[in-house]
């Protein structure tokens, strides 16, 4: 008997008709409805989908973790093969974490606070062995050691805080393989972490597989993460397969629509960049005329439509300095006091953002981006530094000679949801701002809400409609308007699309590259998805540990990155091409065999 | 345990702090209040002459911050009175002496905060079975019925005043079933059964009101801990559910009610009056509201920087034991 046909007779997970549904006040929810999929031993199945496709629940499911929570769960699951729909706690109790093991999406909230790392793992070893708490223990450092935490033994007693994410999901991983599971079930187990840890722990999961054999279910929003680590893919939408196969085939030839959709949604490192494509390609970074034919601010109106040929004398009016530059920072530095501990989240940034370009700020996280970008708009104070703007430093003014700045520099927050209030329809949010001013009257106000609902695409009769009441897409375009309302110079985005799937995504970047035409808006664009900031900037500074390591025009830097740690972010970003991710697969392992990189 | 003497030093200073802004307000408060405290001690048979000879005694005509200097130097210095026939010594820390009956204010404590702390630890110990088992019980076998009678209790636990709740025990044990005798309070150092069993009563009364509270926070921080996901990582590894609450979920969930105990255990050192009052316990509650009346200021005063102090130690023992639960929680 062949490996393949004893992995066809004995599926590792086999899955027909499931239906799950999640009673709730407004009836009954169906969150997967009628999948069928099964994986081999041994073999990697990509779980596709954007969120609401119902792929978690589907992960979910096989562990029979929906018991006991009010969810309706029909249709057979069989995981090595116990039969989880009918099984009986103590058999269910067996296969978790025995034949198969989860790895969950947020490693600091999955791992228990109180407990050092090292106990959790001999934990949850102990349920399935009888052996000893030290044997266990003994155990808990190797698997920590083997998933690539160093001095294993004494991090072992550390607890989940005093871990960085990327180890913290290592950590979790070795908790997975702890117990020898012939199946993992990784949900989204990347999302939460930098681009480079991504590529790390993707990494580690492939050795993994290829050491023990195991199988993977990797549950996924992001195409890119399936492409280099799975061999099928199943594309989910509304709790339904779209489409499965090879992965090589379904990214390359995709037949379903929507899997056609999600591709061109994906945003690509070295696809078109934004709509308009780069402009003043080959202008350095600073002290240099903007290109004539970029449009610059006019910001008087929200005009729909082109915008007129800036005239000197509307440069002249306006902040905008002889060069085109809207906002110049030099020296920017930033310091949290931490007890008697300073920490520098920015350390000597200078920059230049220039009326209608867009400049994209990209470093991992806590490079201090948001700090600089909460800078620029002044809603931090620098600890030194200059910020040129409107003809004047601004960077040590107080509250009172600010708050006629406030209108012209705004900023849109990465989370839609937690940035509005929840208590306030989405129309009296927006028009805060606008009544905070006081120049308009109250009709005037709400007329002007809803132009600037209609701006962003949405309805404006949806004025009186509270946060809960939209997606994640919708709220961030709220966000947009409240930030538009005052008619800003000045937009800086942190993080903006980050929480949102990707036909969304594509969808808000777009909204924002055609606000900032027609407006001639100046906006600083932070992200940590290298991608995302390709598409929209024009120039970018790359930061890493409180400074600017390389900045340039976008091709400068993403064709030709002249610093190493650019090139190891760019060399980290997942690509689509399932034998291209392979290769720099291999690349990343003879990198870090050259060079001892960061933990 | 990082930082604890630095910790404990701040604390203090702090607790230092809190009480002096306590005394001084309540010295300004007297001060400006209506009432002679030399006519009311003195009685109403008391001639203008007598009066103004105890006033000059009792040093209440001088200023009110001298007043409040003098009880300030008491404390750190002692004091000595002089009275018609001798003097009386104060030793340090001398919290004065009582307008009315002469009588220092730290012996009148020492006589008062027994019966006081006894009725207080009792009953923190029982609410604290009482409650944080209801809400276990009710987290844990939520929708059944189960959880609505114990939800019904607690809810008429809450909505009931203490002093219905004392009645109510009163006449089912003592009146009708008479399986204890009515409570009259018998100090520890006497005879520790007879103490414990003429507390029970009011340690149930005040425990009971206090259970409900402790009974529906536990039950919702359960719950909160519960829907956590490193609960969910470990029920999806296999572990059993008891162990998962037993590890897991318990810590994370008593800790708002450690924190919430601490200051409950503080008012109560202020003396639960009511409880107090309904089983004749001679503790610090009654002796306030007595105090009160007769504007008799060195007793009030004293009897609240007690409760001042038990209010700031409970509250620095919680955070300790809160950085000891959470190791992330630093001390500061």
């Amino acid at each position: 008997m062949t490996a393949a046909s004893r992995a066809a007779t004995a599926a590792l997970v086999e899955v027909a008709d499931l239906r799950i549904e999640f009673p709730t006040d407004g009836g009954a929810v169906r969150a997967v409805d009628g999948l069928d999929f099964s994986l081999g031993a041994g073999q990697a199945l990509g779980l596709v989908g954007e969120s609401g496709s119902g792929k978690s629940a589907t992960a979910y499911a096989l562990l029979g973790l929906h018991r006991g929570t009010g969810a309706r769960v029909s249709g057979t699951v069989r995981v090595d093969g116990t039969d989880v729909l009918t099984a009986t706690d103590a058999e269910l109790r067996r296969l978790r974490g025995g034949a198969a093991a989860m790895v969950f999406q947020d490693p600091l909230s999955a791992l228990d606070p109180y407990f050092a790392i090292g106990d959790q793992i001999a934990e949850v070893y102990r349920v399935h062995h009888r052996v000893s708490k030290s044997a266990a223990r003994a155990r808990a450092v190797e698997v920590l050691d083997r998933v690539g935490i160093a001095d294993a033994a004494r991090r072992s007693r550390s607890r989940p805080h005093e871990f960085s994410g990327g180890m913290r999901q290592r950590a979790l991983i070795a908790m997975a393989l702890a117990c020898e599971p012939r199946l993992l079930i990784a949900d989204e187990p990347t999302t939460a972490l930098d681009v480079t840890v991504q590529a790390q722990i993707l990494d580690l999961l492939h050795e993994l597989r290829a050491e023990t054999g195991m199988g993977l279910l990797l549950v996924t929003h992001d195409l890119g993460v399936v492409a280099g680590s799975v061999d099928r893919i199943l594309v989910m939408r509304d709790g339904r397969a779209v489409e499965g196969g090879p992965v090589g085939t379904v990214l390359s030839a995709p037949s379903a629509a929507y899997t056609r959709a999600l591709l061109a949604a994906v945003p690509r490192l070295d696809g078109p960049a934004g709509p308009e494509g780069p402009a003043g390609a080959d202008v350095p970074a600073q002290a240099k005329p903007v290109d004539a034919a970029e449009p610059a601010a006019d910001a008087a109106g929200l005009a729909v439509g082109p915008v007129p040929t800036p005239t000197p004398a509307l440069l002249k009016g306006g902040p905008v300095a002889e060069d085109g530059a809207l906002l110049v920072a030099e020296g920017l530095r930033r310091e949290f006091k931490r007890g008697r501990h300073a920490f520098t989240a920015v350390d000597d940034v200078s920059l230049t953002v220039r009326a209608g370009e867009t400049l994209g700020v990209v470093g991992e996280s806590g490079s201090g981006k948001t700090t600089l970008g909460r800078m620029l708009v002044r809603l931090l104070d620098p600890t030194r530094g200059r910020i040129h703007y409107g003809g004047r430093d601004i960077a040590p003014l107080g509250d009172r000679a600010l708050r006629p700045l406030r209108r012209e520099l705004q900023m849109v927050f990465q989370d839609p949801v937690s940035s509005l209030n929840p208590r306030r329809s989405i129309g009296e949010s927006i028009a805060d701002p606008l009544r905070a001013e006081g120049r308009l009257s109250d009709a005037a106000v709400v007329s002007r809400v809803k132009d600037l609902l209609e701006r962003v695409g949405l309805d404006p009769d949806w004025y009186h409609r509270y946060p809960h009441e939209f997606s994640g897409g919708q709220r961030q375009r709220v966000g947009i308007a409240r930030a538009l309302a005052p008619e800003p110079k000045l937009i800086v985005c942190d993080e903006p699309v980050s929480a949102l799937d990707v036909t969304t995504q594509a969808q808000v970047v777009a909204l924002l590259g055609e606000l900032q035409r027609d407006l001639g808006l100046a906006l600083v664009f932070i992200a940590h998805d290298l991608a995302v900031v390709r598409q929209v900037s024009d120039r970018v500074a790359v930061m890493r540990g409180g400074r600017i390591v390389e900045s340039g025009t976008v091709d400068q830097v993403y064709d030709a990155p002249r610093d190493p740690y650019t090139k190891g972010l760019l060399a980290a970003v997942p690509v689509l091409d399932p034998a291209e991710a392979a290769e720099r697969r291999e690349n990343r392992r003879e990198l870090r065999s050259v060079m001892v990189t960061a933990p | 345990m990082n930082g604890l003497p630095a910790f404990l030093v701040r604390r203090v200073l702090q607790a230092v702090l809190v009480l002096l802004v306590l005394a001084a307000v309540l010295y300004a408060v007297f001060y400006l209040a209506p009432g002679d405290a030399a006519r009311l001690a003195c009685g109403p048979k008391c001639s203008p002459a007598q009066v103004a000879q105890i006033r000059g005694q009792m040093g209440l005509g001088d200023p009110v911050y001298l007043q409040f200097w003098h009880f300030l130097q008491g404390i750190v210095t002692g004091h000595t009175y002089s009275t018609g026939t001798g003097s009386l010594h104060c030793p340090a820390p001398c919290l004065g002496q009582s307008y009315r009956t002469g009588e220092l204010v730290t012996h009148l404590i020492g006589e008062k905060l027994p019966a006081t702390a006894s009725l207080a630890l009792g009953a923190m110990v029982l609410w604290l079975v009482i409650g944080v088992g209801t809400g276990l019980v009710s987290a844990l076998r939520r929708g059944g019925i189960t959880e609505r009678l114990l939800t019904g209790f607690t809810l008429v636990g809450v909505a009931t005043p203490v002093f219905i709740t004392g009645i109510l025990l009163l006449l089912v044990f003592c009146s009708w079933l008479q399986w204890l005798p009515y409570p009259t309070y018998v100090p520890i150092t006497d005879d520790p059964q007879q103490w414990a069993w003429n507390l029970l009563l009011p340690w149930l009364a005040l425990a009971l009101v206090e259970a409900a509270k402790y009974a529906r926070l536990t039950r919702s921080s359960m719950l909160e801990t519960l829907a956590e996901d490193h609960i969910r990582t470990f029920r999806a590894y296999g572990v059993g559910e008891g162990a998962v609450v037993r590890r897991h979920a318990l810590r994370g969930a008593l800790t708002p009610v450690i924190a919430l105990s601490a200051l409950d255990l503080g008012t109560m050192f202020g003396g639960a009056l009511l409880t107090e009052t309904l089983f004749g316990i001679p503790g610090l509650g009654q002796q306030l509201v007595q105090s009160v009346q007769m504007k008799d200021l060195p007793v009030v005063v004293g009897i609240v920087l007690v409760m001042g102090l038990a209010v700031v130690v409970a509250n620095a023992v919680a955070d300790v034991l809160y950085a000891f639960a959470d190791r992330r929680v630093v001390l500061a």
